[in-house]
This record gives structure tokens, C-alpha cells and sequence, in this order.
């Protein structure tokens, strides 16, 4: 037995517990100790995928669905599993050649890999879907057909409601951080797709799905246990009524305007048209952007909203407010009549009026006698019980602001402007503190000079009118499916009654506008069987300093007794107020009320629908357009306007219009764009500018 | 099968027998969790040999056969045949070089019909079947330098023919033998050498040249100090301890950066030092390594190392439950039937099942150490000692490279890593001790 040597079998053994030893050590501290390696196990081997529920569906006020989903079809391809496939006949298929086959399939590899789907062509076109299906099973594994649930407007119609969606790029991610949204998702850019996103999306489900080495999907994760399933979006119910919607859009075609009618007792929208407008549906299929860039630069600006987002000189529907404001100051009655001789001769420079006579308060409405109201206008802001014109013209900017306007309303779609109501800082910033007087703003006593409404203030305004006295915040959502989670309409059920006029100044007012509509400038508007009341106004306007056809308005509401459609309308450029906006607007009502046109009225219909009022200077661009040159410039400094008018969802937050507003807010304002337009076209008319009377003020 | 026959299974060491079923079945259900997929049809599979795991258990019945062969040969046989053996093994690994598969990543492999063959993995036996007959020879004395020399040739003429076949990993495991000698007298001093020159090499490739230089200079100076009354005896130590710093400073400072630049392949330093997470100082700052051969097996081996701890790790205490493991399910882990075995084991059983694993394997040692010293014949001990020495090498270098202890050289798990040559090259190992031990009794010298 060799015994030599024995005792280092011990050591053996020793070496062997000790490096045994190191490698549990080492296995403790892998699998007991720490903790990452499971993450990363997971990491590795399990996908978090979102699942995106339908978004909400959107109806009007008959219950008929406006904006709905269906589906779209996108190629995809894996290329790496591409076998023996007739490209030429794919490419004929495809009306592709083969170099941008080439170049797609390519793409995909540097986008995906080879061996994960990609998409070859996003939404087929019918046809191309149609050819494709029937011949898929030429193409193998290599191609196949993914649906996706796109947007579809049913009626093609309210595009500048409804809004779009689109792909959330960087900055939306940055604005709505700890939402959810990674890029890729689409969101709503614009209109109620917008303000209602959170109701519109849904709730989206988390799907955690095992992945093997190359990154491709195994099956699901312990059986879906972890798995939160999608949340479809709320419906909304709208008080559109998408026919009457219809209706305006077609009496505006062929014009640039707007139409904004609300039902009074509710605030509800019923119709919202800003023309010219576009097909929805051209924004959501397979050519989106190349519509999209056309109508970008459209020098009609199709994408601008202009029923909430531009803003112009009220005209004469502004006086209907100065009166009630004055009966209800006491600086008159009813019966207080001034005499025109032809004009307004209180500031040197005569102010020209329409017809020369003597009026009181119904006829001074009904006829829209300038020289009335500038008269009106002088006793209010000399009223002697305000020891200042300051305070005096305060006072006055705090009826302004109770009759809604110089503050945004709060509609519920975005890019609402806030419109303009000089205020005395208004004039010291102009003139200078103590260098102004009333003659500095008698124009703004007819709606011109340096107030600006946008057209649903208008509406609005007649709607309070109508109510004699109070308002319901304009809205165009009436009710969510399943509640209003997020209080978004909260503010919609609410009267707004700031100051207590009583009931019998609104008679005046009342007899007046339907004067007018009777007897007066806005004969146009009458529906037989209902009490119109109304009040026309023509703006004067200027485009780059050249004075163009005045904007034509017409404000309303009936029937008088019972008031259930408070509507404006305006045609930029068309002319006098009663020739246009007037038919419109009866047109509108009489629809409204009575859901159809009645047979004598359809020529009046038809002439009105066919009427081409597009502004002098549009068309002119239009035809300009051809050159290639003119159109990128203005592309690029339309494209810059309207994304701000357009894309811009939220707006800067303003702080809640005070009675006395300060400089800011109006320097503020001057510097978006549309005012800014909209401001170019007045400034001729500012006061300390020499043309200020030059101009005739007509109604 | 072998419990049948009671002349053959008499002094048979059943608990080794226990411990290699135990692991084998590890190793075939190890298999089965790497390869199989969703909806295989696991008996239809298993029976038509498709899959791996039944290819392994088809190996396994061949190699039972062999066994069974083994314990029926008479322990003589294996003494006698020892040197023959070892002639055949040299020839045969010779044989590659004129034989070996074309395919790249497999020159040491022999092609017979459609079988493969792997003579380095062979050549183990013979091995340690020659060590073992010259350590037993009446004749040698291996106190003598000249029998540690003769033994050391044994053991490293295959390994040097293995190199040349690009199987560093399989060339190391020729190295465990010295344990044999170890054990059989090898002095110490000679162990404690190899492993000073270990440590130096670490800390060559841990430390900065010049400050590693500093050091060892300071520990000599430090060393002559201490000994200053015995330097001022025996002028000797002091000459010694000076030879030994240069010898030091000169392996620091040129055998080991030759050895990086000119012998060992690109990939092997890259992985040597991504082992100790340092950057390879031997790649001229700007090179590009363009060889996407080389670069494969650089990015692939640290991939390989970081998944197959990602799998481990993931496992925590108690592990995912056999075929829960996403990381061995889902291919992650690459060569994890072969090399990378360990991780279904780690993933799917955790710490547990790794201790109970490592158990199993240190217990087969134990045992066969125990085996080893019973033996009556110095050849019967020393073979045993080299199957303990080969299993040890392996396992320890097989796992500590799947935790990352260890840099990345080709090596199997014994019993549990998928794959032929691998599995009847141990089982023979394993059979051939048994049978050695049965007849313990018999054979006196």
C-alpha cells in the first residue's frame, strides 16, 4: 500500500471544496443577491405592446354619426421572407417600378430588419386593395395585408369641427409627457378630435408578448395574466345638426366666410361653416400629406378656422349692443331721435350715413343709421356721471366684456380668438394719456375701428340678445357616452348673465332688429311664418393697404317670441350686408325651423349656393399660384400661418379677461397672425390716421 | 442491465454508477429544455431520433453498451494495453491533420460517414491510461527530475498536437494531470511555482507594467530586508532572491506580452482580458479588428458570457421551473445545449438546483478520490486520479466560464453537455475506473 504521499489527497480534496467554493459564491451573488438579471432576462425577453382601442365615435344632435372609424389597409413586407416573386408583375400591381421597389423594400431591412414586418405602402387606395387581395397568394409570406381602424367623416362635412388627427411629433410629446403617447401614435391635431382627445382615445391596453433572439413574437406572455385589455373611446353627441351644417356649407361655397348658428337656450352649436372648406376625408387616407400640403397652400386658407379663429370689425350688428347699452345707462329712451342730415359732423370730419332723416331708437336700428349711434356713442362716453372719459369708456368695456366679447368664450374646439374691445389704455397707447377724446373712437360706436369680434361672438351675441339677457357658453358637445369624466362640460351647462338689463330695453332692441328684417336693410332675411330678428353690417376692410369690397354680415335670431336659432353670417368681401349674409342667414333659419326650404325659396337658394364671391385678391393669388416661384413663398409664409392657426391646440393661457384689460393683452394679441391680418385691414381706419372719415359708414 | 449478471457486477462501486445515471439524466433533461419547441411532438421525436435530446439518449445507450463491454474485459487488459493506447491516441490525433472536417471552427474533427469524431477529446484516455502505467512502472522514481520530465511529456506531446488543431480549451484539460503527479510526488515547490507564475501572469494582465515592476522590486527589497541576517549567513539567498526578481520582471515584462502577441491568437487575448474587464493593451490603439472572423468570436464570446448570466442570474433562488426559463426557451443564450448547458440548469432551478448540481459533481470527485486510495496498484490510483483530475478541470472551467470567472475556452460539462464524443469519452473514463476498482483486491503490487 503506498502510503507515501496519502496526505495529499486531503489537499485535493481541499482544492477541489475551495474552487467549488468560489463558483457557489459567485452563483449566490448571480442568482440570490442580485437582482438585475432578472430584469434583464425580462427586458430581453419580454414586449410591453400597446393596444389601441377605437377611438370614439362622434354624433349630432339627430343621433347621426358624423365622424366614424373604418378601416384601412396597408401592405406590409418581410423581406427576408421574400421568395421567388415576380417583381415586374408585383410592380405593375403596385404602379411601382422596380427601382422604388428597390428602394421600399430597402427601407424596411434599415427600419425594421429583414426578418420584421414593414410597411411597403401605407392605406391602399380601393383599387390597389382589390388587386392586391385577389393576387396575394402569388407573393408567399413574404406580403401580406394589415388593417388599421382610420377616421371616416361620414358626411364629408364640418372638417373645421371635427379636426383630424395626425402623427404626434416631438413637441406634442414634450407637451403631453406623462400621457402615454410614443412617437408613431396619432393624436388629434385640430377641432373636436382635438379638445376631446382624452375622451375620444380611450384607454389603451397593455399587451406583454415573449420575444425570442431576433426580436420576433413568440406568443403571449403567461397566458395574457398581465394583460390589460383596450378601452374604446366615449362617444360624443354633438348639437350640430350635420343637414343644417350641410345646408351652410353649400350656401357658402365659392365664398370665403363663415357661419355660426347657436340654439340660445342652449348654447348648443347647430352649425359651424367656415368657407371655404375642404373634404375631410381627403386628411385621413393613403395621400393625407400631399392634401395636406395643397391645402396648406390654398390662398384661401382653407385650413383656417374662421368662425372661432379670425376676427374682424363687427359693422353695424355691433349697434344692436350700443343701444342696449345706452337704454340701459338711461343716456336714452326709445323715443330719444337725433336728426341726420347725411352725416355724422360732431368731429370735424363728417361720418356719412345712409339715409338723412330723423330716428329713434327702432328706426335708427332698422335703417342702421350711423349718425344715431355716433350720437348714442358720445352720450354714453359723456355720460356726466363718470368724472372722466377713462372711467366712463371703463364702464362701457365692462358691458363689452359681460356681452361676451374682447374675451375668448371658451367654445370647446381650439384656436379661439379673443377679438378686441378698445379699452381708455387702448387710446393712451395710441394717442398718448390725455390726447384722445370721443371722436378718437367714434367709429367703433358702428362696429369698426378698434373692435374686433370673431363671427361665433356674433352668434353668441344674438343669442343673449334673444334670451334677453343671458348666455350659455357656446358649445358644440352636448353630452359624453358614459359621463363627463373629465368636467369638460361643466362650464357648458351654466347661464351667463353678467349684467341685469331689463326685459323691456331688450323689447326696444328687439323691435328694432326685427325692423330691420321687416322693413329695413336685412329684407333678405325673412322666412314666412317667423319672426326674424336681425341686424345687417358691412365692414370696410383693406389688404395690404388697398381697400378691397366691404365684408358682408348679417346677425340674428328667431322666432322672436320664443328664440330658437341665434345665427351670423358673414361673406368676406361680398359687399352689403343685406344682399349676401341676409338670404343666408333667412335661408338658414328657415331650414333650421322648418328642416327644409320651402319650394318658392329654392331659386333664392340656388342663386345663393352658385354666387362666386371668392375675394378679388384670392382669386388673383389663385391664378398666381401657377407660378412656381410665388408658390413657395407663399407656402412658406402661408404654411407658417396657418400652422400656427391650425396646429397650434393649445393656446397660450390668458388670464381671464379683467374689466380693464392692460397694453399687454392687446400687443399680445397683434401678434398672432390673424389679427394681425385682420388689424392691417382696419389700421387704415384708426383715428389718428388721416382717412378715418373718409370712408362712407354705411347701415 | 449490469445488476444481472453477478459475476460481473461483484466489487462493482455502485454508488459512482448511481451518480453517473443521475447525471446523465440531468444532463439528457437539460437537453430537452434547451431544444424543445412549442408543440414538438416529444415521443414521436425522441423515437425517431430528430431532435437532440434524443440523439443524446441514442449516444447514451451506445455508450451503456460500451460500459457493459468495459466491466466485462479484465482490469489486466488496461494495465497491459496502456502504452498501446496512448500510441493509437497520438496517431489518431496526428491523423486530423490530413483527415480533419473542412469546415471552418472544426479542424479537429475526423468525418466518418456520418459520424463525427473527436480524437483531442479521445486522447484524454489514453492519457490517462499511459500516466498511469508510467507512474506505476517498478522502475521510475519520479522523485527524479528525469521521470517528472519523461511524465510531463506524456501529458503535453497531445496537448502541444491539440493546440495545432485550434482547440486551446480541449489542450488545457491535458494540463489537470499534473494534479496526478501532484499527488503522486510531484514536489510542491514545482505547484507552487505554476501557480506564482499564474498569479504574476493575473497580475501582469490586472496591474500596470511600470507599477508592477515597482512592486515586485519593492517586495524583493522588502524580502532582502527581513532576511538580512540569514543573507549575512548564506550569501546565497540573497543571489536567489535576486534571480528570482529578475526572473520576475522578466516574465512581466517580455514573456508575457510575447506570449500575447505572437503565440496566442487575437480572440483568445481579447477574451483574456474582457475576463478581468480590461481593454486589450496588445491592440494598437486604432486598430480596426476588420477579420470579421476574429471579431465575431471577440463580440460573440462576450455576448455569449453576458446571456448566459443574464439566464443564470435570472433564476434567483428557486428558478422558472423546467421549460419556464424565457432566456434558454427563447435562444438567447447561444451553444446552450453544449457549452452554455449550466444556464437551463441555472435559469430553470436556480440556486437550488445549482447547489444540488454542484453536490452531485463534487460528490462523484469525493468518491472517486475515495476509490483512488483504496487502490492497491499504483496504477489503479493514478488512473483514478486522472479521471478525477480531467472531470475536476472541467467542470470547474465548464461553469465558472458560464458565470463568468472563467474566459471562454470550448469545454463540456461532463454527462450533461450535448454532444457524442463528449459523453462516451467520459462514460469510458468513468467505466474503466470502475472496473479497475472491481478487481482492487486482485491485483497485488
Amino acid at each position: 500500500m503506498p502510503v507515501f504521499n496519502q496526505s495529499r489527497s486531503r489537499i485535493i480534496r481541499l482544492i477541489f471544496v475551495i474552487t467549488f467554493g468560489i463558483i457557489l459564491v459567485q452563483l449566490f451573488y448571480l442568482q440570490v443577491i442580485s437582482k438585475k438579471y432578472k430584469r434583464l432576462a425580462d427586458e430581453n425577453a419580454i414586449q410591453r405592446s400597446i393596444v389601441y382601442p377605437l377611438r370614439g365615435i362622434i354624433f349630432d344632435r339627430k343621433h347621426k354619426p358624423v365622424l366614424n372609424n373604418t378601416l384601412t389597409y396597408d401592405l406590409m413586407v418581410i423581406p427576408s421572407q421574400i421568395k421567388n416573386l415576380d417583381t415586374s408583375f408585383f410592380c405593375s400591381l403596385m404602379d411601382v417600378d422596380t427601382a422604388e421597389f428597390r428602394k421600399r423594400i430597402i427601407n424596411g431591412i434599415i427600419r425594421n430588419k429583414s426578418f420584421r414586418p414593414s410597411v411597403f405602402e401605407a392605406s391602399l387606395t380601393p383599387q390597389k386593395f382589390a388587386r392586391m387581395q385577389e393576387n396575394m397568394w402569388r407573393f408567399g409570406s413574404g406580403f401580406f395585408i394589415q388593417e388599421r381602424p382610420i377616421r371616416y367623416y361620414t358626411y364629408n362635412a364640418a372638417s373645421n369641427i371635427l379636426g383630424y388627427l395626425a402623427e404626434v411629433d416631438s413637441n406634442y410629446l414634450k407637451r403631453h409627457k406623462d400621457e402615454g403617447y410614443q412617437s408613431g401614435d396619432y393624436a388629434g391635431m385640430t377641432g373636436l378630435e382635438s379638445s376631446y382627445e382624452k375622451v375620444l382615445m380611450g384607454e389603451r391596453g397593455v399587451k406583454f408578448m415573449i420575444k425570442d433572439n431576433f426580436n420576433r413574437i413568440q406568443g403571449s406572455y403567461e397566458n395574457g395574466a398581465f394583460d390589460t385589455a383596450a378601452v374604446a373611446g366615449s362617444n360624443l353627441h354633438l348639437s350640430i345638426d350635420i343637414e343644417l351644417q350641410k345646408e351652410g356649407e353649400k350656401l357658402m361655397q365659392n365664398k370665403v366666410g363663415a357661419i355660426v348658428a347657436i340654439d340660445p337656450q342652449t348654447g348648443g352649436i347647430l352649425a359651424m361653416v367656415s368657407a371655404p372648406t375642404y373634404d375631410p376625408n381627403l386628411l385621413t387616407g393613403a395621400e393625407r400629406r400631399k392634401h395636406f400640403s395643397q391645402l396648406y397652400t390654398d390662398p384661401r386658407l382653407p385650413l383656417l378656422n374662421r368662425t372661432v379663429s379670425t376676427s374682424y370689425p363687427p359693422g353695424s350688428t355691433f349697434k344692436t349692443l350700443q343701444a342696449l347699452l345706452a337704454l340701459h345707462e338711461g343716456v336714452i329712451t326709445p323715443q330719444t331721435t337725433f336728426s341726420c342730415s347725411g352725416a355724422f359732423y360732431g368731429c370735424g370730419k363728417p361720418m356719412r350715413c345712409l339715409d338723412p332723416g330723423t330716428f329713434n331708437l327702432t328706426t335708427g336700428i332698422t335703417l342702421s343709421c350711423n349718425t344715431y349711434f355716433a350720437n348714442v356713442m358720445q352720450r354714453v362716453i359723456n355720460n356726466p356721471i363718470f368724472p372722466d372719459m377713462d372711467s366712463s369708456l371703463r364702464s362701457w368695456d365692462r358691458y363689452m366684456y359681460g356681452f361676451g366679447l374682447g374675451h375668448k368664450l371658451g367654445v370647446d374646439i381650439p384656436s379661439e380668438r379673443s377679438g378686441n374691445i378698445p379699452t381708455p389704455a387702448t387710446y393712451d397707447r395710441i394717442h398718448g394719456k390725455g390726447h384722445w377724446n370721443f371722436c378718437s373712437f367714434r367709429s367703433v360706436s358702428i362696429g369698426q375701428g378698434e373692435v374686433l369680434t370673431t363671427p361665433l361672438q356674433i352668434a353668441n351675441e344674438m343669442a343673449y340678445l334673444a334670451n334677453k339677457g343671458w348666455y350659455i357658453t357656446p358649445h358644440l358637445v352636448d353630452s359624453i357616452d358614459g359621463g363627463d369624466k373629465f368636467g369638460l362640460l361643466k362650464k357648458y351647462k351654466q347661464k351667463i348673465n353678467p349684467i341685469d338689463i331689463p326685459d323691456n330695453f331688450f323689447e326696444a332692441v328687439h323691435d328694432g332688429m326685427q325692423g330691420v328684417v321687416d322693413v329695413g336693410t336685412g329684407r333678405g332675411a325673412q322666412v314666412s311664418g317667423v319672426k326674424v330678428c336681425g341686424k345687417t353690417g358691412t365692414a370696410e376692410n383693406y389688404y395690404h393697404g388697398v381697400k378691397q369690397k366691404d365684408h358682408s354680415f348679417f346677425a340674428a335670431f328667431a322666432p322672436r317670441d320664443n328664440p330658437k336659432i341665434a345665427i351670423m353670417v358673414m361673406c368676406e368681401n361680398a359687399g352689403f350686408g343685406g344682399t349676401w349674409a341676409a338670404p343666408i342667414s333667412g335661408l338658414m333659419i328657415e331650414k333650421y325651423l322648418n328642416d327644409t326650404i320651402a319650394a318658392n325659396r329654392k331659386p333664392l337658394e340656388e342663386r345663393m349656393m352658385n354666387a362666386n364671391l371668392i375675394p378679388s385678391y384670392m382669386a388673383r393669388e389663385i391664378k398666381v399660384k401657377d407660378s412656381l416661384r410665388k408658390v413657395r413663398k407663399d407656402s412658406l409664409e402661408m404654411m407658417k400661418r396657418i400652422i400656427k392657426d391650425t396646429l397650434q391646440t393649445e393656446d397660450v393661457p390668458e388670464e381671464e379677461p379683467s374689466v380693464t384689460p392692460d397694453i399687454k393683452k392687446q400687443t399680445g394679441s397683434s401678434n398672432d397672425p390673424s389679427t394681425q391680418k385682420s388689424s392691417r385691414r382696419t389700421d387704415a381706419i384708426l383715428p389718428d390716421t388721416n382717412k378715418v372719415n373718409t370712408g362712407k359708414k354705411k347701415n | 442491465m449490469t445488476q444481472r449478471n453477478p459475476e460481473i457486477s461483484k466489487g462493482i462501486d455502485w454508488s459512482l454508477v448511481w451518480i453517473y445515471l443521475a447525471l446523465v439524466v440531468i444532463g439528457l433533461l437539460a437537453i430537452f429544455a434547451a431544444t424543445y419547441k412549442e408543440g414538438d411532438p416529444v415521443i414521436q421525436s425522441f423515437l425517431q431520433y430528430k431532435t437532440d435530446y434524443s440523439k443524446q439518449f441514442y449516444v447514451f445507450i451506445i455508450s451503456a453498451v460500451l460500459a457493459f463491454f468495459i466491466l466485462l474485459t479484465d482490469s489486466k487488459f488496461f494495465t497491459v494495453t496502456a502504452n498501446l493506447w496512448y500510441l493509437v491516441g497520438i496517431i489518431v490525433l496526428l491523423l486530423v491533420f490530413p483527415l480533419h472536417s473542412r469546415i471552418k471552427g472544426t479542424e479537429s474533427i475526423i468525418r466518418l460517414g456520418g459520424f463525427q469524431f473527436q480524437p483531442a477529446e479521445f486522447c484524454k484516455i489514453c492519457v490517462a491510461l499511459a500516466l498511469a502505467k508510467y507512474l506505476s512502472r517498478p522502475e521510475t522514481d519520479f522523485s527524479k527530475p528525469r521521470s517528472q520530465f519523461i511524465a510531463a511529456s506524456i501529458v503535453l506531446f497531445p496537448a502541444v498536437l491539440t493546440i495545432f488543431q485550434s482547440e486551446t480549451g480541449l489542450a488545457l484539460v491535458y494540463f489537470s494531470f499534473f494534479l496526478v503527479m501532484f499527488r503522486e510526488g510531484l514536489p510542491s515547490v514545482i505547484l507552487i511555482i505554476g501557480f506564482a507564475i499564474a498569479v504574476l501572469v493575473v497580475a501582469t494582465i490586472v496591474i500596470e507594467p511600470n507599477t508592477l515592476a515597482i512592486l515586485l522590486t519593492a517586495i524583493a527589497l522588502a524580502t532582502i530586508y527581513f532576511l538580512r541576517r540569514m543573507i549575512k549567513r548564506n550569501r546565497g539567498i540573497l543571489f536567489t532572491i535576486i534571480t528570482l526578481w529578475f526572473v520576475c520582471v522578466g516574465i512581466q515584462r517580455f514573456a508575457v506580452p510575447f506570449a500575447f502577441k505572437h503565440v496566442l491568437q487575437k480572440y483568445q487575448v481579447e477574451r483574456i482580458y474582457s475576463l478581468f474587464g480590461k481593454d486589450n493593451p496588445y491592440r494598437k490603439s486604432g486598430e480596426i479588428i476588420d477579420d470579421a472572423e476574429t471579431k465575431q468570436k471577440i463580440s460573440g464570446s462576450s455576448y455569449n458570457v453576458r446571456q448566459s448570466k443574464i439566464a443564470i442570474g435570472s433564476g434567483q433562488l428557486w428558478g422558472k421551473g423546467l421549460l419556464k426559463g424565457t432566456q434558454t426557451r427563447y435562444d438567447f443564450v447561444p451553444e446552450q445545449r453544449t457549452d452554455f448547458i449550466f444556464c437551463t440548469v441555472g435559469e430553470g432551478f436556480g440556486f437550488a438546483g445549482s447547489v444540488v448540481l454542484l453536490g452531485i459533481y463534487l460528490l462523484l470527485l469525493f468518491r472517486i478520490i475515495t476509490v483512488a486510495e483504496r487502490q492497491r496498484s499504483v496504477f489503479s490510483r493514478c488512473y483514478a486520479y486522472g479521471v478525477a483530475a480531467v472531470f475536476f478541470f472541467h467542470i470547474v472551467i465548464n461553469i465558472a466560464m458560464t458565470v463568468g470567472l472563467a474566459p471562454v475556452i470550448g469545454i463540456t460539462l461532463p454527462f450533461i453537455s450535448y454532444g457524442g464524443t463528449s459523453l462516451v469519452t467520459f462514460t469510458v473514463l468513468l467505466f474503466i475506473l470502475i472496473r479497475l476498482d472491481a478487481d482492487r483486491q486482485m491485483v497485488l503490487r
